[in-house]
């Protein structure tokens, strides 16, 4: 695990010694901000867990695309800079160098998220929620965006560039979003297993309302582990180019 | 050390190694020399497990660059063409990286690091981000990590490409410099870079190993008996005269004009005093005595029985082989 975190504070340090962390920070800041008062408190009157609920909604959104930008320079850019051969050529396996980038761009994200959290707070003082609905919901969002970072990470790994990188898991990102669509237009059983496979309907909105089911955490846990795994793989596949 | 076995690579169906074998002792410096592209950067990446070949065996220590891939790379040191430098970081902090990554603890990585800092002079530079360095530093803090965590053998990819004369010097320097702790290969496409350095050089041309002859077989396989002379006169000059000289085999005219010529002479014994006392006692203005720089081209032709692989085709610099 020390090469996990040596790999960890290094990336941790890019994002925080690099513009591009920081646009990101203040981009889902100011997105997060505009749809919570735009649309989660709106003009007309809301019970304060609606308002809630509405939150965690919008922040789903602008999460799944944070996860999918930060996520794009992990193995991208160093593929493009030359970086890579460094530790590509250490003695490194190719499981601590895909999980410690990963961990990086999912500490990032839950720096972002938790960023904020005085509009939840607001609501807590102002209104009438439950911490549980509150503590719920960023699980909701940090469980999702570790999907959508491994998701992410798959990308960078199989991409020759960041554009690249971002094209395809934003890609893979909307295919498992449209997969209740798939679920909807075909029988059992291809419509239950694509219902259950769909990256938001089934496992996000329970979240939201704060309700934690063992089912829907291990559901992004299992995607996050399968993409990533599928990244070891391929990473490893690479010296066979 | 190093032990390369009919190692072939394969991009599709496109031959980059065609079954090259070769060995390396502990402590040689050897340069891998050939043209663009004739498979010297893919041999390195395979030495440094980046990369499978596609058949063939190459072992560190013993040990198979497949088999044994993250013991090979604690061996190993390597500096690829492009250095592997993360802009964003310090250059001391990003050698504390790679230090660490190669498995050195933390204050085994400070001590090292400061050796290496010294050793490469890139303190000067050390806090400052590795994007904002020159490119002979940047190439310097590339040796640096390479060298970082002791390697037994270091792997430096075209070191040299891109440095000003003044940087190339330097950079010759440090690499001889290496050679007392390690056993260093490098590729160079220049025949003088690497006979600054090197014991031996491994020829690879179009992915086949040509030979790999010791400096001193190289220089006797280029002819080092072989002298340019250039004198003020006009034609014929002391042509006849040269040629009568005892242990002057050939002489054979090079350039002339504007006043001057300058001849070729293949010597045997080395006679290069008794030429110069001849042609001043005769009056001759001596402009040159010389030996002539070595040449890629011609070591491939020589290696080649003139046979020359890709006669007639020209090089990236836009000159074209031609017999010799």
């Amino acid at each position: 695990m020390r090469m996990v975190a040596l790999i960890v504070r290094r990336e941790l340090g890019a994002y925080f010694r690099s513009p591009l962390g920081f646009i990101i920070l203040s981009t889902v800041l100011l997105l997060d901000g505009l749809l919570f008062n735009a649309y989660a408190l709106g003009a007309e009157e809301r019970r304060s867990s609606a308002v809630l609920m509405l939150f965690f909604f919008y922040s789903s959104g602008t999460t799944m695309v944070a996860s999918v930008v930060i996520s794009m320079r992990l193995l991208a850019e160093e593929r493009q800079t030359g970086s890579a051969a460094l530790i590509l050529s250490a003695p490194v396996r190719e499981w601590e160098i895909v999980v410690g980038k990963f961990l990086s761009a999912w500490i990032f994200l839950a720096v972002v998220t938790l960023s904020t959290i005085y509009m939840p707070m607001l609501i807590f003082v102002n209104g009438s929620v439950t911490l549980g609905q509150i503590v719920a919901g960023y699980l909701g969002l940090l469980l999702l965006g570790a999907a959508g970072i491994a998701i992410g990470t798959l990308g960078s790994t199989l991409a020759p560039n960041q554009i690249v990188a971002t094209l395809l898991s934003a890609g893979m990102l909307v295919l498992l979003l449209v997969l209740w669509w798939v679920g909807n237009v075909t029988s059992p059983p291809l419509s239950t297993l694509s219902a259950y496979a769909a990256f938001y309907p089934k496992h996000f909105p329970p979240f939201m309302n704060g309700v934690i089911s063992t089912a829907n955490v291990l559901y992004y846990a299992s995607a996050t582990y399968l993409f990533l795994q599928i990244a070891v793989r391929a990473l490893e596949a690479r010296r066979w180019h | 050390m190093i032990a390369v076995e009919n190692l072939t690579k394969y991009y599709g169906s496109k031959l980059a190694l065609d079954q090259v074998t070769f060995e390396i002792g502990r402590g040689e410096a050897i340069g891998l020399l050939g043209l663009n592209g004739a498979g010297k950067s893919t041999m390195l990446r395979i030495l440094t497990s980046l990369m499978l070949p596609s058949a063939g065996r190459a072992t560190i220590d013993g040990l198979d660059v497949v088999q044994n891939a993250r013991a090979v790379r604690s061996k190993l040191g390597y500096l690829p063409d492009i250095p592997p430098l993360y802009g964003e970081m310090t250059v001391h902090r990003y050698l504390m990286f790679a230090a660490q990554v190669r498995g050195l603890g933390n204050k085994d990585a400070q001590h090292r690091v400061a050796e290496v800092e010294e050793m490469t002079s890139v303190r000067e530079v050390g806090e400052e981000r590795a994007s904002h360095l020159s490119h002979g530093y940047r190439q310097r803090v590339g040796i640096a990590q390479a060298i970082v965590h002791r390697p037994s053998v270091v792997i430096l990819d075209e070191p040299t490409s891109g440095l000003d004369p003044a940087q190339t010097v330097e950079m010759r320097s440090l690499i001889r410099s290496l050679r007392s702790d390690h056993t260093v290969l490098f590729s160079s496409h220049l025949l003088p870079e690497v006979a600054h350095v090197c014991d031996r050089v491994l020829i690879l041309h179009h992915g086949a190993l040509l030979g790999q002859p010791k400096m001193s077989e190289l220089a006797a396989v280029l002819g080092m008996h072989t002298v340019l002379v250039r004198v003020r006169a006009e034609p014929p000059g002391p042509r006849e005269l040269l040629a009568k000289l005892e242990g002057v085999h050939a002489v054979e005219v090079e350039h002339e004009g504007g006043g001057q010529i300058e001849y070729r002479l293949l010597l045997n014994p080395d006679v290069r005093p008794q030429l110069a006392r001849t042609l001043i006692e005769h009056g001759f203005d001596l402009l040159r005595l010389d030996r002539p720089e070595l040449d890629l081209e011609t070591v491939f032709l020589r290696l080649t029985g003139h046979k020359a692989p890709a006669l007639g085709t020209k090089h990236a610099n836009g000159r074209a082989d031609r017999p010799a």
